[in-house]
């Protein structure tokens, strides 16, 4: 028997039974699109996460005062102390490491902007001039903080892009006075348009020199500096020195570094872990799907007897009955993976419809195990039928009313 | 070209041996028109399954072309009844979801014949049974006469020696159990074998040769042999 003929006779018995065949390739679709769609899903969060964080920049490094103790129980608790706070002068220290290549200092507030009559509460992130390379920002018109003596608090600031328009509208910011908090500063620049990332707005921040935030704050401590290794391969030496040279100049240990990489990490591991298991959850649907495929092969085997009995009397042997089953669950569970796979697709777009900042996509893996699976089950599943159908006694079968 | 020697068949029913063959000898030559009459239960269509190698003898030897067919493996056998022998049953057998020429082309499809051949042959077959008007037409669209006309039109697309026939116009009305008959006739003058088998006596009649059986075994023979 011809392949095509094959392929032929197996189509035209799966329309013989049009309701039968729908159903078991909605049944195998379902299983698929789960599949696509949780993955899909898992994926998404997991890219979501780490674009977060590589959008903090590259090569990064965190330092924030106090020391984390997973021992629990501290000298310093038991005294009553905070953490000795991080300075301009421990943050410009650290630039004597060979392996760190930028830093930026930050001083976070709140603190009332107002232009003419139009006033609202805002944060106030005191900086320096390599925020910007460091933590990849734009501009979107004018000039970030002058580069320079980071000591000096001169009266600018650079406002996020919905700031601005809030302040502004379509006016010409760039040269105008604001007021934040008693002091009045210099819009210099606005920054393009970022939107949110790991919970923090820049489109609705103000930035301004540190030792302006401090003066601002009357504060001298810092939040946290982000320190920019040089290289990749500098990572781990540069936290090695930001720890040293911290607890030099504190005489104890009493900052942490984290490095973006470990965070990105382990997210990524926690991520990709939950995304099998989803995965896993999901191909289950694709087991029982076989397992109907199974039931359904064996009641097309015993309805179609007399038929498998004249296939035989006309001299079909017993592999070509065999494969003309076998071809018939190849055909559902392959429509059915298509239709799955078509499926899985429009279910991922329509969650990206509704959750656009979720970059939901199926990984290839996924979508190429779904497919393998659900042929496979199929398959698989169908050998016991087929073989069934293949064994008849053509006698009996025929005789069979 | 079919040579029985003392062929026995028994089934398991229960815990019992039944024996529906006992002791066959018959030897039907090339050419030959045999009809095998018996009351029900006297095994003429076990006879009939076993000439055709639907089933195997469980004792004795059938040598069919002069080879002997009982120790060929089943793969062995569906080749020999796919190019020797023909059937026509008294249910028809058709598909019901397959076409009347489809149904006709389906020994060709399994015989792995090139589709351009099968149109052909298909095509032939169809005018010669006077059902070219029927031929996208489905079983359940065609009355019985058409349908077994469909049959033995399948039957004989592979050019087959031996035309087997179980009790062909069982379900048919007399006049068109007539035409039937006389179409399986036609194919005996272009020497097809032709073995009937039948209860009823003015079709097993026709036959050049008829063979009586009861319980299994044969016990009279009329008419004359072509051949042997």
């Amino acid at each position: 028997m011809r392949l095509v003929d094959v392929v032929q006779f197996a189509s035209g018995s799966l329309r013989g039974s049009r309701t039968r065949t729908l159903l078991m390739i909605l049944a195998m679709s379902i299983g698929v699109a789960a599949v696509v769609v949780l993955t899909g899903l898992g994926e998404g969060a997991r890219r979501y996460v780490i674009n977060q964080f590589s959008s903090l920049g590259t090569n990064l490094l965190i330092v924030f005062p106090g020391r984390t103790e997973t021992t629990g129980f501290g000298p310093g608790m038991l005294l009553g102390q905070i953490p000795r706070e991080l300075t301009l002068d421990d943050a410009q220290a650290l630039l004597r490491s060979r392996a760190i290549g930028r830093i930026a200092p930050l001083t976070v507030g709140a603190s009332q902007i107002s232009r003419d009559a139009l006033n609202r509460e805002v944060a106030v992130l005191g900086s320096t001039a390599d925020l910007l390379e460091v933590r990849h920002m734009s501009m979107g018109q004018g000039q970030f903080l002058p580069a320079g003596d980071v000591y000096s608090s001169e009266s600018v600031c650079v406002l996020g892009a919905k700031l601005k328009r809030e302040l502004f509208g379509q006016q010409n910011a760039i040269g105008a006075w604001v007021r934040l908090g008693d002091r009045r500063f210099r819009v210099i620049g606005v920054l393009a348009m970022q939107g949110e990332s790991m919970g923090f707005n820049t489109d609705e921040i103000v930035i301004v020199p540190v030792a302006s935030a401090h003066m601002l704050f009357n504060t001298s401590g810092l939040f946290r500096i982000l320190v920019e290794a040089k290289s990749r391969d500098a990572i781990e030496r540069a936290k090695l020195d930001a720890e040293n040279i911290l607890s030099e100049r504190h005489g104890e240990r009493d900052v942490t570094v984290i490095t973006q990489d470990a965070v990105l990490a382990t997210f990524d591991r926690i991520l990709r872990a939950l995304t099998l298991a989803v995965a896993g959850i999901a191909a289950i649907s694709l087991a029982v799907a076989g397992i109907l495929i199974m039931n359904v092969m064996l009641i097309a085997v015993s309805q179609r007897v007399r038929e498998i009995g004249l296939l035989k009397a006309l001299g079909a042997p017993a592999a070509q009955i065999r494969n003309l089953f076998f071809a018939e669950a190849i055909l559902l569970s392959g429509i059915g993976s298509v239709a799955g796979l078509v499926l899985g697709e429009i279910g991922t777009r329509v969650i990206a419809q509704i959750y656009p900042a979720l970059p939901v996509a199926a990984p290839w893996w996924a979508v190429l195990a779904a497919f393998g699976t659900a042929l496979g089950t199929g398959i698989l599943f169908s050998v016991w039928p087929a073989r069934r159908a293949a064994r008849l006694d053509p006698v009996m079968a025929l005789a069979r009313s | 070209m079919i040579e029985l020697s003392q062929v026995s068949r028994s089934f398991t029913v229960g815990d019992q041996q039944v024996a529906a063959l006992r002791g066959i000898d018959l030897n039907i030559a090339a050419g030959d028109y045999v009809s095998i009459m018996g009351p029900s239960g006297s095994g003429k269509s076990t006879l009939l399954n076993l000439i055709g190698l639907l089933d195997r003898p469980s004792s004795g030897t059938y040598r069919l072309d002069g080879g002997d067919v009982t120790a060929l493996t089943d793969e062995q056998q569906a080749k020999v009844r796919s190019e020797k022998v023909g059937f026509v049953f008294q249910a028809f057998h058709l598909v019901p979801r397959l076409t009347a020429a489809m149904n006709i082309e389906l020994p060709l499809v399994l015989a792995g014949i090139s589709p351009a051949e099968r149109k052909i042959r298909v095509a032939q077959l169809l005018e010669n049974y006077g059902l070219t008007d029927r031929a996208d037409h489905r079983p359940d669209q065609l009355s019985g006469g058409q349908r077994q006309r469909v049959a033995i039109a399948r039957a004989t697309s592979m050019h087959p020696a031996v035309l087997l026939a179980d009790e062909p116009t069982g379900n048919l009305d007399q006049a068109t159990g007539k035409e039937v008959m006389n179409l399986l006739e036609q194919l005996v003058a272009q020497q097809v074998t032709l073995i009937v088998v039948t209860h009823d006596p003015a079709i097993g009649g026709r036959a050049k040769r008829q063979v009586r059986m009861v319980d299994g075994q044969i016990t009279g023979e009329a008419g004359r042999s072509a051949g042997a």
